[in-house]
């Protein structure tokens, strides 16, 4: 008791130099998003389309960032039911499990969910989120050195045990990155939970090296970026957006990707239980899936929409690979296993 | 001391608990109780047993206790040289290495590990010495800050007894020397030790998939896999560890602690060979440090990757379009005015609290040493479990602050309170008593007496412990990135956020950004320098 | 025994000494005389080789050392304010010069009660420095210059900070220990009566000091 006494004089000083943007009103409503979600620029597009939402609904919406989305699970589940904010924007496939499982969210069938691909929805069937956007991870490979090295770009996760690419390739470190644990996951939906650590082993033997997250991937080791490795594991739509945002504006995609090593990532939005403006949580998370809301995911969050009538950029057309049969895996099985997965990939490749 | 004049004169209790109040409200609010809440969330007999019984727990514990020691060993050995010049010698470009050596210990571990990265040879840059390197880049500051300060004062003419009667240089500095610097190096090695031990950014940028400290895998634990009991656990054992470094330090300084009638600083110009070894040393200590600023700055030129040299990404710093109907979603002016706002309310939160907790420590006498000790724990203890404790401390009113402006300012000020007490606290305990005992024989009374004398003295520590902690909040990333925050982003936020984007104007962009951070810390760093004087200078 | 010729140095423009020199026999003890500024503690610390000379020659024993460090100089050094060692008691402070020779630890320890029996302390061998008295200091300090038998010992202003009594007293005990030692000594001071009580012969310096400066001849 002594502490809130303390605590509540200090709260009266402290809060006299500001003001407490916590207490929402009703109109109000906040959306916890990762660190990667547009916040800062009031003039950016997801921005903006969010001020229309409000000149429709009146309902304002505050941005609250929470980290990386391990981190922004871990802070929703330790504040399960008295939630920092009411809406939660980026829980992907490999972590859905856990988050349902902790009871972080208010089921909800959200207006517009039906026009939605059945391959999404059908990981949610209770409705506790919904999906809204989606992405693949894949083997990129930089284009001029392969050529000047006269290799072929590798086809399969099983050329990339190849000696004609021994030392090329960069992966992630599945504990601490999603890029990272995407890829592994496709080599355990590749080549099953009996195979996949006697391919890793070959991949060791073959050279692979492995970072702690995706930036020291791509700068530090991707050749095109700095490093010398011509073979990275990242995105599906990196390809896009080395031509957007070249330095100086770029004919052809410098880099291409390996379409049969791509293992599917699906975000999903939800209302958070315990939230005090569940009306306003839920009219928010309809507009997240609308088209107005959708068009603005591919330049500002680097992912394709769920929404099948958004018409996407012209360079995303023509540079992004979006396979028609990516890799996946069962999300309770991924949630059940990954900490076990991880303990023995980290034996193969951390000796 | 204060304790121990029980005279009339004694300090009023009113005011001892005006000074003694706010900054141990701050800690039991800030710290103790977020810590105490977490714990009592995560810590079960399960949790315990099964992260004890993991044999990766040990491997992580030992891996962090070997690199630590020998991060350790090796930043004494390296500081070792340039201490000696900055303590003896007077040179051009003297207080530009120690502003540098400075900024380089307050920079965000992400920027000056990617261009460490880029300089090293492919063969090291995985291996375990990389991180050792940087470790040793990192910390050689604080080496040649503690170290220099003691042999600065040290007499020189105890070395000149020892050649008088027959010491060659080498024994001279074997049997004299070092001796006498053994409190002054135990010091900058614990605290060498603190920073490596619970190396967190440095880990994560150069370490591979099997070398993660304890901080790490705390990190790992609560976020990635949800496991708080694990990650309580662990940070538990972290916090053990450091406070046995802390007994062993103390017990250390209490035996190999010599009365010295400390010279004042006088600092010689180097003649003849001494200039040979100096600029050595100088020039050693230079490029340890400097080269990754460079190399900071290089890139931030190179947009294009290896292909030449422009200004894009600085010109581009300011426009929210690159191009048409394409922005960047991180607004690098909006962060820099961030930063500078956070730097300033952290400071003035540091500055405030810290230099409460010197009076109170000073006046406590005995009981002072608690205080003084409990400010310390914040930097001993992994930030994710601080951000996470408040976060679910302050959820219900009337403490629900989780997204109030002031926690980041306080979650830095937590750090930074630490390094104000440490430069404030020294001069304090120097005041000559008998100061305060001429002004009540003039007829002030012992309020007054005591800010006639103390508080002109501190102005200058008060300084430097606030320049100190605006560099550390500037460059503070850890606990920033788990305290909840409204797309407020700082430097170091910003230029992460960068670094994860595909893109080569984006990376020049970061490196940009990171030389703005660089710049700025170190202006801030030389400024404080330039206010506090020469410190060591003290009666 | 000890020559020093033709010194000159200057600081900051001003020239202290100029063209310089000095004699000392083999036994003798010169009291160099003069106040502060004179350049008594210049002297000293040149013909110590911690300090350079802008021109000028030191030979001892008829050995040219002007180019030689500290150390392999063979001066004893007395100074002012003792410098013994913190971190070191007194049997190794007074036993440190020995063991830079390579002494063995019988014959140092035998060297250690020996000097301090000559300077009157016995007993203070595990003694802590920062725990003795202004003349128990002045003392270990002399014990600890004498140990190593250095060729010349100099002395600077070795009584300072003493009240007057302890100074007359103790400037008569080291005097007679230099004395039964026959040790060259260069003794400065700045007090005429001290200079008297211990010198052979006294070497007056003016304010800036040319040529050999006045010798006179002093009682013992």
């Amino acid at each position: 008791m002594k502490h809130l006494t303390i605590a509540a004089t200090l709260a009266l000083t402290v809060a006299a130099c500001g003001d407490d943007s916590d207490t929402a009103e009703p109109g109000t409503v906040t959306l916890v998003a990762y660190e990667s979600f547009p916040s800062g620029d009031p003039a950016n597009p997801v921005r903006v389309a969010l001020d229309e939402f409000t000149a429709d609904t009146g309902i304002e919406v505050e941005i609250l960032i929470a980290g990386d989305t391990g981190t922004m699970l871990s802070k929703a589940e330790l504040a399960a039911g008295n939630p920092e904010g009411d809406v939660l924007w980026g829980i992907d496939n490999t972590f859905l499990s856990r988050a349902v499982d902790a009871g972080i969210f208010e089921p909800y069938e959200a207006t517009g969910l039906d026009r939605i691909d059945s391959s999404f929805t059908a990981l949610v069937p209770n409705g506790e989120v919904t999906p809204v956007d989606f992405g693949d991870v894949c083997v990129n490979y930089d284009v001029a050195r392969l050529d000047a090295a006269g290799v072929e770009p590798p086809r399969t996760l099983r050329d990339l045990t190849d000696p004609a690419y021994a030392g090329m390739l960069a992966v992630e470190n599945p504990a601490t990155s999603s890029p990272g644990l995407a890829f592994l996951l496709a080599t355990i939906a590749e080549f099953g939970e009996d195979g996949w650590e006697a391919y890793w082993e070959d991949l060791v033997a073959n050279g692979v090296v492995a970072v702690d997250s995706w930036s020291q991937a791509y700068y530090e080791q991707f050749s095109w970026a700095g490093g010398d490795r011509p073979l990275v594991v990242s995105y599906g739509s990196s390809p896009p957006f080395e031509v957007l945002f070249a330095a100086e504006p770029l004919d052809a995609a410098p880099t291409g990707v390996v379409a049969d090593t791509c293992f599917r990532q699906i975000e999903f939005a939800g209302v958070l239980r315990g939230t005090d403006a569940p009306d306003a949580a839920r009219r928010l998370v309809d507009f997240l899936i609308s088209e107005r809301f959708q068009r603005e995911v591919p330049l500002n969050l680097f992912v394709f929409p769920v929404n099948p009538d958004v018409e996407l950029d012209a360079a995303f057309v023509e540079h992004a690979t979006i396979p028609d049969a990516p890799l996946a895996l069962d999300p309770a099985l991924i949630d059940d296993r990954r900490a076990d997965w991880i303990d023995r990939w980290t034996a193969i490749v951390g000796r | 001391m204060d304790g121990d004049r029980r005279s009339l004169n004694r300090l009023p209790r009113w005011f001892v608990a005006a000074v003694t109040v706010p900054p141990a409200a701050f800690l039991v609010l800030f710290y103790v109780w977020p810590f105490a809440t977490l714990m009592g969330r995560g810590l079960s007999p399960g949790a315990i047993a099964d992260t004890l019984a993991r044999d990766a727990t040990w491997r992580v514990a030992w891996f962090t206790l070997w690199q630590a020691c020998a991060s350790t060993a090796l930043t004494l050995l390296v500081g070792l040289a340039p201490a000696w010049a900055v303590a003896r010698f007077s040179f051009p470009g003297r207080r530009l290495l120690l502003s540098v050596l400075t900024a380089v210990f307050v920079l965000p571990t992400v920027v000056v590990g990617a261009a460490f990265v880029a300089l090293l040879p492919s063969s090291l840059d995985r291996s375990v010495w990389a991180i050792i390197g940087a470790h040793v880049v990192f910390n050689i500051a604080v080496v040649v800050r503690v170290v220099g300060a003691v042999w600065e004062q040290l007499p020189a003419d105890l070395e000149h007894a020892a050649a008088t009667l027959g010491a060659g240089p080498w024994r001279t500095f074997r049997s004299v020397t070092l001796p006498l610097l053994t409190p002054a190096l135990t010091a900058a090695g614990a605290i060498v030790f603190l920073f490596t031990f619970t190396s967190f950014g440095v880990i994560r940028v150069l370490g591979t998939v099997d070398r993660a400290t304890i901080e790490v895998e705390v990190w790992r634990r609560a976020t990635q896999l949800g496991d708080v009991g694990g990650a309580a656990v662990l940070a538990l054992v972290q916090l053990a560890a450091l406070a046995a470094l802390a007994v062993v330090t103390a017990a250390v300084q209490r035996r190999t602690a010599t009365t010295i009638d400390l010279a004042t600083g006088h600092r010689a110009r180097p003649r003849g060979r001494q200039r040979w070894w100096i600029a050595a040393a100088v020039g050693g200590a230079f490029a340890i440090v400097a080269v990754p600023l460079v190399a900071l700055v290089e890139r931030s030129l190179r947009p294009a990757g290896a292909d030449g040299y422009s200004l894009d990404a600085w010109r581009s710093l300011g426009a929210a379009e690159i191009r048409p109907g394409l922005r960047i979603s991180v607004d690098p002016l909006d962060a820099i005015r961030t930063s500078a706002t956070t730097a300033l309310w952290a400071t003035a939160f540091a500055v405030l609290l810290g230099a409460a907790a010197t009076i109170a420590i000073t006046a406590l006498g005995r009981s002072g040493r608690a205080l003084d000790t409990g400010l310390m724990l914040p930097l001993g203890t992994s930030a994710v479990t601080i951000g996470f404790g408040m976060l679910i401390t302050f959820d219900t009113p009337p403490v629900d602050w989780r997204s109030s402006w002031w926690l980041v300012p306080i979650g830095h000020a937590l750090v930074a309170v630490p390094f104000v007490v440490r430069s404030t606290l020294g001069v304090a305990r120097s005041i000559d008593p008998d100061l305060r005992a001429a002004a009540a024989t003039l007829g002030a009374p012992p309020v007054r007496a005591w800010t006639t004398a103390v508080l002109p003295a501190l102005r200058r520590p008060i300084a430097t412990g606030a320049g100190l902690a605006a560099a550390i909040s500037l460059g503070e990333f850890g606990a920033t990135s788990f305290l909840s925050r409204s797309g407020e982003e700082t430097l170091p936020i910003a230029i992460e956020r960068l670094l994860g984007r595909t893109g080569r104007l984006f990376q020049a962009q970061a490196f940009a950004l990171s030389t703005i951070l660089a710049a700025a810390t170190v202006a801030i760093v030389i400024a404080v320098d330039a206010v506090g004087g020469d410190r060591a200078r003290r009666s | 025994m000890l020559d020093v010729r033709d010194l000159s140095i200057a600081f900051d423009g001003r020239q202290v000494l100029e063209r310089w020199s000095l004699h000392v026999d083999h036994g003798e003890t010169v009291a160099l005389l003069g106040a502060s500024g004179s350049g008594k503690s210049t002297i000293l610390r040149i013909v110590a080789g911690l300090l350079a000379p802008d021109a000028g020659t030191v030979e001892i024993d008829g050995r040219d050392v002007s180019r030689l460090p500290t150390h392999r100089r063979d001066v004893g050094l007395v100074f002012q304010d003792e410098q013994l060692f913190p971190h070191l008691d007194v049997a190794r402070n007074v036993e440190f010069g020995l063991r830079m020779a390579g002494v063995g630890p019988a014959e140092r320890a035998a060297r250690v009660d020996e000097m301090l029996a000559l300077v009157g302390l016995e007993g203070f061998e595990r003694r802590r420095v920062d725990k003795l008295s202004g003349g128990e200091a002045k003392r270990v300090a002399l014990a600890r210059s004498l140990a190593p038998g250095p060729a010349v010992l100099l002395l600077d202003e070795p009584l300072t900070g003493l009240d007057r009594d302890l100074r007359e007293r103790l400037a008569d005990e080291v005097a007679a220990i230099l004395d039964r030692l026959r040790t060259t000594a260069v003794w400065v001071t700045h007090d005429e009566s001290e200079a008297t009580r211990v010198a052979d012969r006294i070497v007056r310096l003016a304010g800036s000091s040319t040529g050999t400066g006045s010798t006179e001849g002093g009682s013992t």
